[in-house]
């Protein structure tokens, strides 16, 4: 019962500050996004635009929910409550500091990866119920980008697992602690495997330049196209969620989660958090959309045997390295 | 260890909770229509009428990708508990994958020159 409890206080406190985060982050994007075009960017809602995120949510819940004739309602009304909980559920086990952390498993690896990967699942049950072409073509493509990228990303979260040799996210912290951040030192599988991990994250949550599933250009707005109001709100906070603890995984394997000097180590860890989530609205900001077989290509011929090597690499290191695996 | 599974449950269900609420909370927030509309109903295809049904059949590259993700996956499977486990297994579990992920890059290779992974 206990745990129970643990489990909700904490997770009531980290899912409302990661939805606060995601409100506010939609802002931060969009005036950005302004600034790097020599524009403004939000500006009439509240000072500087900040509230635009909260009104543009209040907009969107007033919106008539429509539901197609001839889509399949349970399943239809069900993916975007699936595509929230999966999204929100990975940060269950991201420790933020040594004690805020809702549920330390001993596999929170195994946790963030399955929970990342089920994401297709809400795609595709949002793609086949809405029965419109362009929704199912962009979950088509959507599930095979995600599907594919799901190798690499854990083939460069293995790197981690095995430097540190355990499987749980705080003990992986605990030993960058000890030791260097794994994106310093050992260099060689380190910071590829922290690209790796961030090129294969941007495809999980299906950010530019690896947007397929939505496609504006191309697939009008890919699986959400028949989606309105509130169900809509919920895909599009379960994509800036996914990026976000996606953001903060990768801070927690590579960047050594709340290790840091002086400042306590909640800090830290938002700072790598929010500072790698930026960098992944300037990469969006910057590149253009990839092709959707370039993507596979690029997938399947470099970045897959490129995880594997590290992989191996990582591994040798862990065995062989001179004065131990420090 | 079995308290942090419970604590990743209650997780879980307060995240179901954000969405469903939300939906529900919608039902009551939500300005009525005024007057139902069968075209509004209607699957968007650009405003044309909609040609058949969107449940069609695809293309089989999904099938070859589908088929190397698993193939994939399990290896990643595999390679889990081995990278726990590595400092104890020693130089014997290092070749040991090393072997296993040998035979796996073979078909990856076979795949890669049959043309198996570039969609055209």
């Amino acid at each position: 019962m206990n745990a129970l409890a643990h489990g909700a206080s904490y997770g009531a406190l980290i899912i409302l500050t990661l939805l606060t985060t995601v409100a506010m982050g939609v802002w931060f994007e969009r005036k950005f996004a302004g600034r790097m075009q020599s524009r403004l960017g939000p500006t009439m809602v509240g000072p500087v635009g900040l509230l635009q995120s909260v009104a543009d949510v209040v907009k969107l819940l007033n919106k008539e929910d429509i539901i197609p004739r001839d889509a399949d309602r349970g399943l239809f009304t069900l993916a975007p409550v699936l595509a929230a909980l999966l999204s929100l559920g990975a940060a269950a086990v991201v420790p933020f500091s040594s004690t805020v952390v809702a549920a330390d498993l001993d596999i929170g690896v195994i946790w963030v990866v399955a929970l990342g990967g089920l994401t297709v699942i809400a795609t595709f049950a949002a793609g086949w119920s809405s029965n419109n072409k362009f929704a199912l073509l962009g979950a088509m493509r959507g599930i095979a980008q995600s599907v594919s990228y799901g190798v690499p990303l854990v083939l460069s979260v293995l790197v981690p697992v095995i430097l540190a040799g355990t499987m749980s996210l705080s003990g992986i912290v605990a030993w960058q602690t000890r030791h260097h951040w794994f994106a310093l030192w050992p260099v060689i599988p380190g910071l590829p495997a922290l690209g790796l991990f961030f090129l294969a994250m941007l495809a999980e949550s299906n950010r530019i330049p690896f947007d397929i599933p939505e496609a504006e250009s191309e697939l009008v707005a890919g699986v959400t196209t028949e989606y309105t109001g509130a169900k809509f709100v919920l895909f599009y906070m379960a994509e800036y969620v996914h990026t976000l603890v996606g953001s903060a995984v990768a801070s927690v394997l590579f960047l050594g989660g709340w290790d840091g000097p002086i400042a306590p180590g909640l800090h830290w860890m938002v700072a790598k958090t929010l500072a790698l989530f930026v960098a992944v609205y300037w990469v969006r900001w910057s590149l253009l959309r990839y092709r959707s077989d370039q993507l596979m290509a690029l997938c399947w011929r470099r970045l897959t045997p490129l995880g594997v090597g590290l992989v191996l690499l990582a591994s040798a290191w862990a065995l062989f390295a001179p004065g131990g695996p420090a | 260890m079995r308290s942090a599974w419970l604590s990743g449950l209650s997780f879980l269900l307060l995240s179901t909770l954000v969405g469903a609420g939300l939906l529900v909370a919608a039902r009551f927030l939500r300005v009525r229509p005024r007057a139902e509309n069968v075209l509004k109903t209607r699957t968007y295809e650009c405003g044309e009428t909609p040609e058949g049904s969107a449940w069609m059949q695809f293309h089989a590259r999904y099938y070859v990708v589908a088929l190397f993700f698993v193939l994939f996956d399990v290896e990643a499977v595999f390679l889990f508990p081995w990278a726990v486990a590595l400092r104890e297994l020693g130089v014997q579990g290092f070749i040991a994958a090393v072997s296993f992920v040998a035979v796996l890059m073979l078909g990856w290779l076979y795949a890669i020159r049959k043309d198996a992974l570039r969609w055209q």
